[in-house]
């Protein structure tokens, strides 16, 4: 279930101070639409890059799209430091495991450790993460851990605020056996339409298409995105 | 977002829902799911009508409070008819909207309820409505409303084309409330639409079992 991502819920814990602007106030955020989607081959992922501080847009160009291993990443929305320390994490841990495994780590344990750590503190924390990569055993997959920690494998998913905007076009729109391409326009679409949507959406969309060969990114900037306006 | 917020606050039953109009060559299509809920816990019924018929060639369909919007369009429709009748012509689209947007701006304070107003008349043709919360009157080429839009804003946008025929309009309508259906809680049912052309009226419902599955039923 899509959650309003950009609440804060700190707002109570602060007193208005005069001397501080309101934007200063609020928590950062990756308000944000992300989604990752599986192809024969490999995963795409892709997000938006818009982080907010309330109404002041805090960073216009981020990079969601956070690398936890060679051939394994994670798209992250909610709190942009919640987030950024869970990754850090799980990227320090799924290392150590590797090494003393003395192979790349399965996309599933890397999912795993998200979920532990979202699960065991998600009363704290405020994250809603997507987990895709590609492993030797089952080839390209997407996990999703939401909000709460659970984790569920989905051959496609997406997550954040803008996410609500978009359940429609992705149920109509994806196709299991599409091709590394077609995975790629379908998620440029999906979030040039959300970014439409979505007030904490924005700026530039970021891709990457992870395969066994590897990673390989791509930037859609703003004038380049589909349109869709009836204006 | 702020009107899906409202609608979890309704008191009583409310039409947690998804309703949409869209106009095409030569008419416009109204549609709506048909399910009522309290609280988003228990379904009241499972086919309730929200397109009313307010003239002959113009339908209104409601979101929010179910009592609120039954109270509303009951006056509107009265006001509507009487003003046709003093006019001795059929009334135009956008007077009934605007007899709508009156309620809604006047009784703000008390009323929770928004509607979509289509319809066909001869000076514009068919044509699309917004009445939204605060009593707003908006014309759009299409719209969408109530908690299963939010679902489906990213394919409206996408899919919707002007000047459609009435077939791909009605596919386009049929497939909009089937994804938004499936993904909010409070919609569901059947589908009901309601195409209006100068020619006339004519009423289609597609049961749940009828309606487009899409890649993961």
């Amino acid at each position: 279930m899509a959650a309003y991502m950009s609440a804060s819920r700190l707002e109570h814990a602060f007193s208005t101070n005069d001397f501080v602007p309101e934007w200063a106030q609020e928590e950062v955020s990756t308000g944000t639409t992300i989604m990752a989607v599986e192809f024969n081959g490999g995963v795409v992922i892709g997000a938006d890059s818009r982080t907010t501080t309330g109404a002041y847009i805090a960073n216009r160009v981020t990079d969601k799209l956070t690398p936890i291993h060679d051939h394994i990443f994670c798209c992250r929305s909610g709190s942009a430091a919640d987030t950024q320390a869970v990754a850090d994490a799980v990227t320090y841990q799924l290392g150590f495991h590797s090494i003393e495994l003395d192979e790349p780590p399965l996309v599933e344990t890397a999912a795993n450790l998200f979920k532990q750590m979202c699960y065991r503190y998600r009363e704290e924390l405020m994250a809603g993460i997507i987990v895709a990569g590609w492993d030797k055993r089952k080839g390209g997959q997407v996990y999703t851990v939401p909000m709460g920690g659970m984790i569920v494998r989905q051959p496609v998913s997406v997550g954040g605020s803008g996410s609500s905007y978009i359940y429609g076009f992705m149920d109509s729109n994806y196709k299991p056996g599409m091709t590394k391409e077609e995975c790629l326009h379908f998620c440029t679409q999906a979030l040039a339409l959300a970014m439409e949507r979505d007030g904490s959406s924005g700026g530039v969309a970021r891709l990457a298409a992870i395969t066994e060969e590897g990673l390989e990114r791509r930037v859609v900037l703003g004038n380049q995105l589909p349109k869709f306006s009836n204006a | 977002m702020e009107r899906r917020f409202m609608d979890s606050q309704i008191k009583g039953v409310s039409t947690g829902t998804t309703i949409l109009a869209v106009t095409f060559n030569g008419g416009v299509i109204i549609g709506s799911d048909s399910r009522a809920s309290i609280g988003g816990y228990y379904v009241s019924s499972k086919t309730i009508n929200k397109l009313i018929q307010v003239h002959d060639r113009i339908f209104c369909c409601i979101a929010g409070s179910l009592a609120d919007a039954q109270a509303v369009t009951k006056a509107a429709k009265f006001q509507i008819s009487f003003h046709s009748i003093q006019m001795e012509s059929p009334p135009l689209v956008k007077a009934a909207a605007s007899v709508l947007r009156e309620l809604c701006y006047n009784n703000k304070e008390e009323l929770q309820a928004g509607f979509i107003t289509a319809g066909w008349d001869r000076k514009k043709g068919p044509q699309v409505y917004t009445v939204a919360l605060g009593g707003m009157l908006l014309s759009q080429p299409f719209t969408i409303g109530g908690s299963g839009s939010t679902y489906i804003y990213g394919y409206a946008d996408a899919k919707y084309k002007p000047d459609m025929s009435k077939e791909e309009c009605l596919q386009f309508a049929t497939n909009a409330l089937a994804l938004a259906m499936g993904r909010d809680n409070v919609s569901g049912g059947v589908a009901h639409l309601v195409v209006i052309t100068e020619e006339g009226v004519e009423h289609v419902v597609i049961p749940g079992d009828k309606l487009p599955k899409f890649h993961d039923e």
